[in-house]
């Protein structure tokens, strides 16, 4: 089993850059279990048990792997902004109309999460950026030793924004640092108004709301009000974005706040 | 399910402390307000233990409430769940304590 991400070998994570079609199938997991902090000899007699006391996020590997993202990033003059939403909610739609109409400037490029299939990362290719597809088979979220090992796949071009789009997902995705500059939340007016305080983790480690599918607002009983309310009830004073990827409404706001990052 | 990622943290940071020592019991602590779930966590317990040095470990986890100080009328209180928000009616919330997710002792044969 995978020591990172707990899949079996079965089930192994997968690395592509469509762009060349090469795959990573290996599991080269180079951050060792570098630590001088072993415990002493135990003791002969079996019946007594020795306390040892550790103190130790469990969070701790992935939050430093985050970390040497983070610095990676850095290095490279580079943001990473990790958008997460249940599936279906308008990731890719976002990032395709994104590339294709976002004032120039920074290159842009992708980093795909699904459990399987090339789709997206095939989406992405055909708007020309630069694009890598992790497949987490049985993995329900991406961390951040499967970012590193698409960021090594990818090469970013210096100075680039990166968008990492994490596996469709309102649960487990919001516990793990990937070593993102901001986590984006999506949320589209046909999965109901009441989903922030259905799934609070998410909403709470929000740093921007999307609201998407406006142009369907006629069609459904969803309240913008009380969606954004309920998200700042989590995240106070996070900011909430109502757009419509199809049609582009509210689309311009987006790119103002992508050219703060 | 990240409660089988994070559990199987548990085994590595466990085994890094222990040197292949026998392992009775796994002390940890998991806030309420953590994002994970305790029963999950012990049903992910037997399975990553399988076959390692934790195997047939105790797994003792204790639950940290959420607490949370207002820093509009000065009041120290339970957070029921995740929204911040203080019996005043103000969301100038800190977070004191819930969010712990650690493994802090184990008991080695």
């Amino acid at each position: 089993m995978c020591l990172t991400c707990g899949c079996s070998d079965a089930d192994s994570v997968r690395i592509t850059n469509v762009n060349h079609r090469t795959r990573d199938h290996g599991h080269d997991h180079s951050h060792g279990h570098d630590h001088g902090h072993a415990a002493g000899p135990a003791h002969a007699d079996d019946t007594a048990t020795r306390l040892v006391t550790i103190e130790q996020d469990l969070l701790a590997k992935n939050d430093d792997l985050a970390a040497y993202n983070r610095g990676w990033l850095a290095e490279r003059d580079m943001a990473a902004l990790n958008l997460m939403s249940s599936p279906g909610a308008g990731k890719t739609s976002l990032l395709e109309r994104t590339i294709r109409e976002a004032p120039a400037g920074r290159t842009l490029c992708v980093i795909e999460g699904d459990q399987e299939t090339l789709f997206d990362a095939d989406r992405i290719r055909a708007t020309g950026a630069p694009v890598v597809q992790i497949n987490t088979g049985a993995g329900c979220h991406l961390d951040a030793d499967m970012l590193h090992r698409g960021l090594v796949a990818l090469d970013p071009p210096e100075g680039s924004l990166l968008f990492v789009e994490n596996v469709g997902n309102l649960v487990c995705p919001a516990l793990f640092d990937l070593g993102e500059a901001a986590k984006v939340v999506i949320i589209s007016v046909t999965e109901g108004d009441d989903k922030p305080l259905k799934y609070p983790h998410m909403f709470a480690a929000a740093d921007l709301v999307i609201i998407n599918k406006m142009d369907l607002l006629p069609y459904v009983d969803f309240d913008v009000e009380r969606c954004a309310a309920d998200a700042r009830s989590l995240r106070p004073g996070v900011t909430v974005l109502s757009l419509s990827v199809r049609t582009g409404e509210g689309i311009d706001a987006w790119f103002v706040w992508l050219d703060a990052v | 399910m990240h409660e089988l990622a994070i559990t199987q943290s548990i085994v590595d940071a466990v085994s890094d402390h222990t040197a292949g020592a026998s392992v009775r019991a796994v002390h940890v602590r998991v806030g309420r307000q953590s994002g994970v779930v305790a029963d999950s966590m012990r049903f992910c317990f037997d399975l990553v233990t399988d076959g390692t040095a934790l195997h047939g470990a105790r797994l003792d986890i204790e639950e940290p409430e959420g607490q949370a100080h207002c820093r509009d009328c000065g009041a120290d209180f339970t957070l029921p769940d995740l929204v911040l928000l203080c019996d005043c009616g103000s969301a100038d919330v800190q977070v004191l304590s819930g969010r712990e997710l650690s493994v802090t002792a184990v008991e080695v044969a």
